[in-house]
């Protein structure tokens, strides 16, 4: 390549050295390339955290608590159709948008949002009833996992439950406006990158912790 | 709380009482107090006095412009390079001063000044600030300046976040000198050995403070990186394809890709430990089923990239500097991309090298140290091309290829220990001394070679008037015997045994060798010396000094060389378009020089916020409280956090326009300027370079 590169001054057409009219990429692109990056650093706090509980599975330490007492995937399977459904609404969001309908993004948002606090209500109360049995995070190495691992996550979703709230407010105020738009996609990718990652929760520490 | 607190605390003040506790009559940290104070003052004075907190605030604090922005980054790694170098001056002579049972004490220190506590912390500060809050931000600042020049963009794709990112690192700059008088700092190594930093080996607030410094940075680090790749992947001038880039910015693209995907763990390393250490979890303790092997391992899966991720942007500015001053295009370009990301790639392989004796068997340490070798083939392929570079080139021995060539011929040693250390059974014989120690600090003396490199190299790009050369060379010369005198010493000692982060040294058969390391940072000392009075006398030549064209070396090869010195705030009165790798240098040698577009258009540029300021404000108290324990305040601050990111959410007034009559005036101006700039030095001999070659 550089060899052609460098013999392009036999080349006697005239060039073109400046383009003053040169544009700026289109803006929603340019965000959520961002936001895709900052997803990937995303990933890698989760896989770090799954690589940790790949050591801390059994890690009992002297607490007599097991996986099995603690992890029930019936239980679990509430918050994950929860948090599905949210997603599935986030979606008709989407729907929504291309078609212009504002009063509809608003309404399949704030079902999304309703659905969200959902998850993290039920979240709660599953492990107010694990500080109940005594299966606080100071019990044992598998115990500070779990709750780690759960939480991080959970507090994902709560951020991303402030950020759809301050969305609501915005788009029925402003409209679809490009910037809106952008923050839009970019909490799309959000909301659903979070989803994958309870699948990842679900599956190894619900399904296979409880095995 | 949940966990046993040793000394006072309360809901109110948290733990602060226990500054009432600690004991302030310590006159080394006095003087510290007296210098960073003083400083301070100094310059809160002075910007009084001239009144210049206006011009402060308008053109500085609040600027989104990615050049100012890295030259921010840069000043503030300069001071924390000041920093990190005084612990280094207390290293040396306290171990030279520690020698043997008669050795004498002062200042409760049974040998040498420092008590055993004290060292500790000021060898932890010492690695923390030289890493992470010295090298990094001066290379994130080049980074910055730099880069989006070189692919003729007009800002970075995310101003704003990019203001961010500066600011969050100042943040953490803060607390680490905060920690110096209110508390203490950590004493368990920068590393963090566990379980010495669990809470019942080190109650005080030191590691708290180390923790909260490097979770605040690494979150400028990580904002920084997103917006360097999408930069880098959107914002590329027509032409600018990706085997076109400069090395520098491919380099700038490896790095941050570590840096994306490596900060990231060590988050995690790091909430695990605060975990333990606040909420009595039970992560790396001794109990409880607690592991800290899995400390050790998941700190180096990204403390061995971040090795990569300082040392890729030095080897970028060896590839802008050698072929500028051999006076010849880059040996083999592709092969150089080729060998920036397989370092890159390779860097996520070998972070166990770090600890070979940890006990994990032969198949697993033979698979880390053929990893480890392999980094030597791309590293190779690198000091090969920059010497072909150099053969028939016409080598030019100015300061930044002087600091260039110093760097290649210290990564031929560090790369030879390197090769060393890359076998297990080595290791197990030298695995925590100072050879280690030694071998890390020539390669990063690599990284400091090719940063005083990169400031003489691109000083006149950005403030429009060369360094002073003889002075140049001097700061070079002592820097570089310096290096010599301190650390070959330290390779012998660790030959002989000598371990690392003594605070006392046994052996009396040492201490000449340890005498010749002080003399060598005594060499330091004057180096540094001799780069204040370089900048000062440069700055007071300025006038002689200036640059005529925008290529101030006249043999330059990338892009920033084809806008103004310094550049405008639009960095391009119109983009440039690329047709070439080396694209200034082509146009050089067809005679396309002309900064004149054919007309002016618009430029829309982002506007100045103070939304980052504020956002570091709420960061900073969260930090303090934090490390304190004082929970309403870090509450406080952050919803102060939150609501700033809500507030800017809502902002709309953020850009605005250049019209194109304005463009057309500051450009004119510019040119006009040069011209008689240019008429001016016909009269005097070229100080700076032979004049423009062809080859």
């Amino acid at each position: 390549m550089s060899r052609h590169d460098n013999n392009r001054y036999r080349d006697r057409s005239p060039v073109t050295l400046w383009a003053p009219d040169a544009g700026h990429p289109d803006a929603i692109g340019l965000r959520s390339i961002g936001f895709w990056l900052y997803m990937m650093s995303d990933a890698m706090i989760f896989a770090a955290l799954f690589a940790a509980h790949g050591v801390y599975t059994h890690a009992y330490g002297t607490s007599d608590i097991t996986a099995s007492q603690v992890i029930d995937p019936v239980e679990g399977l509430l918050p994950t159709l929860f948090l599905f459904t949210s997603v599935l609404m986030y979606g008709l969001a989407s729907v929504a948008l291309k078609n212009d309908d504002r009063a509809g993004v608003v309404r399949w948002m704030g079902a999304s949002l309703g659905l969200g606090v959902l998850f993290l209500l039920v979240e709660v109360w599953e492990f107010a009833g694990l500080v109940g049995e005594g299966a606080v995070p100071q019990a044992s190495a598998f115990l500070s996992d779990f709750w780690t691992i759960v939480w991080v996550h959970g507090g994902h979703v709560f951020v991303g439950l402030i950020w759809m709230a301050a969305m609501l407010i915005q788009i029925s105020r402003e409209g679809f406006t490009e910037t809106v738009v952008g923050r839009f996609i970019n909490l799309r990718i959000f909301w659903f990158f979070q989803a994958v990652i309870w699948v990842c929760v679900y599956t190894y520490v619900y399904l296979m912790g409880a095995s | 709380m949940f966990v046993d607190l040793q000394g006072p605390w309360n809901w109110f003040w948290g733990r602060l009482p226990l500054l009432l506790q600690l004991h302030y009559n310590n006159p080394v940290i006095g003087f510290a107090f007296v210098l960073a104070v003083g400083g301070g003052l100094v310059v809160v004075a002075a910007l009084t006095y001239f009144k210049l907190w206006g011009w402060l605030w308008r053109e500085w604090l609040t600027t989104v412009d990615h050049k100012k922005i890295g030259v921010m980054y840069i000043i503030v790694g300069l001071v924390m390079l000041f920093r990190g170098f005084f612990d280094a001056l207390m290293i040396r002579t306290q171990q030279a001063a520690a020698v043997g049972p008669d050795s004498p004490g002062i200042l409760g220190a049974t040998h040498g000044y420092l008590t055993p506590y004290h060292m500790d912390q000021v060898f932890t500060a010492h690695g923390t600030i030289m890493i992470l809050l010295a090298v990094t931000p001066m290379l994130v600042g080049f980074m910055n300046l730099i880069m989006p020049i070189q692919i003729g963009a007009r800002d970075m794709a995310y101003p704003f976040l990019n203001a961010v990112g500066l600011w969050m690192t100042i943040v953490a700059v803060g607390l680490v000198m905060a920690s110096l008088f209110i508390g203490d700092f950590s004493h368990a190594g920068w590393v963090g050995l566990t379980p010495l930093t669990q809470l019942a080996h080190s109650p005080s607030v030191g590691v708290d403070y180390w923790i909260w410094v490097i979770q605040i940075s690494s979150i400028g680090t990580t904002v920084g990186a997103v917006n360097l790749i999408a930069t880098i992947l959107k914002m590329r001038a027509p032409g600018m394809t990706l085997m076109r880039m400069p090395i520098f910015t491919w380099t700038t693209l490896g790095t941050n890709i570590i840096g994306l995907t490596s900060f990231p763990v060590l988050t995690i390393a790091l909430l695990l430990l605060t975990l333990d250490r606040y909420v009595g979890t039970h992560f790396f303790t001794a109990d409880g089923g607690g592991n800290f092997m899995m400390y050790t391992n998941l700190f180096w899966i990204w403390g061995h990239p971040e090795v990569y991720f300082v040392v890729l942007p030095a080897f970028g500015f060896l590839s802008e500097i050698v072929p500028t001053f051999s006076e010849k295009p880059l040996f083999n370009h592709n092969a150089m991309i080729v060998a920036t990301m397989a370092i890159a790639g390779v860097s996520w392989a070998v972070w166990l090298h770090h600890f070979f004796i940890m006990g994990q068997g032969p198949v697993v340490n033979t698979f880390f140290s053929i990893a480890t070798m392999l980094v030597g083939i791309p590293t190779g392929v690198k000091v090969f091309n920059w010497a072909f570079t150099m053969i028939k080139g016409r080598v030019r021995l100015e300061t930044p290829m002087l600091w260039a060539l110093g760097s290649i011929l210290l990564l031929i040693g560090g790369g030879a220990t390197g090769m060393m250390l890359a076998i297990p059974a080595i290791n197990y014989v030298s695995h925590n001394s100072v050879f280690v120690v030694a071998h890390f600090h020539n390669m990063f003396l690599i990284i400091a070679f090719a940063l005083f490199g990169a400031v003489s190299f691109w000083w006149p790009k950005v403030f429009g008037f060369h360094l002073d050369e003889k002075l140049g060379k001097i700061f070079f010369w002592l820097f570089w015997s310096g290096s010599v005198f301190v650390f070959v010493p330290m390779y012998a000692l660790g030959f002989l045994g000598m371990t690392r982060r003594l605070d006392y040294i046994a052996h009396p058969g040492w201490w000449p060798l340890l005498l010749l390391e002080v003399f060598g940072i005594g060499l330091y000392v004057a180096s540094i010396f001799a780069f204040l009075l370089q900048i000062v006398v440069s700055i007071r030549d300025r006038k002689k000094n200036a640059v005529v064209t925008s290529d101030a070396w006249q043999t330059s090869r990338n892009l920033e060389w084809a806008t103004h010195c310094p550049p405008p705030f639009y960095n391009f009165a119109a983009t440039p378009v690329v047709h070439s790798i080396d694209e200034w240098a082509w146009r050089r040698e067809h005679g396309l020089t002309s900064l004149k577009p054919d007309h002016y258009a618009d430029i829309h540029m982002p506007k100045n916020t103070m939304v980052p300021i504020v956002l570091a404000f709420f960061t900073g108290v969260f930090g303090f409280a934090a490390v304190w324990r004082v929970w309403w305040l870090a509450g406080f601050a952050l919803l102060g956090v939150i609501g700033t990111l809500i507030f800017r959410m809502f902002q709309k007034d953020i850009d605005y326009i250049v019209p194109a009559s304005e463009v057309e005036r500051i450009e004119t101006a510019y040119l006009e300027k040069m011209d008689d700039r240019a008429h001016a030095s016909i009269h005097q001999t070229g100080e700076h370079g032979s004049p423009a070659t062809q080859h």
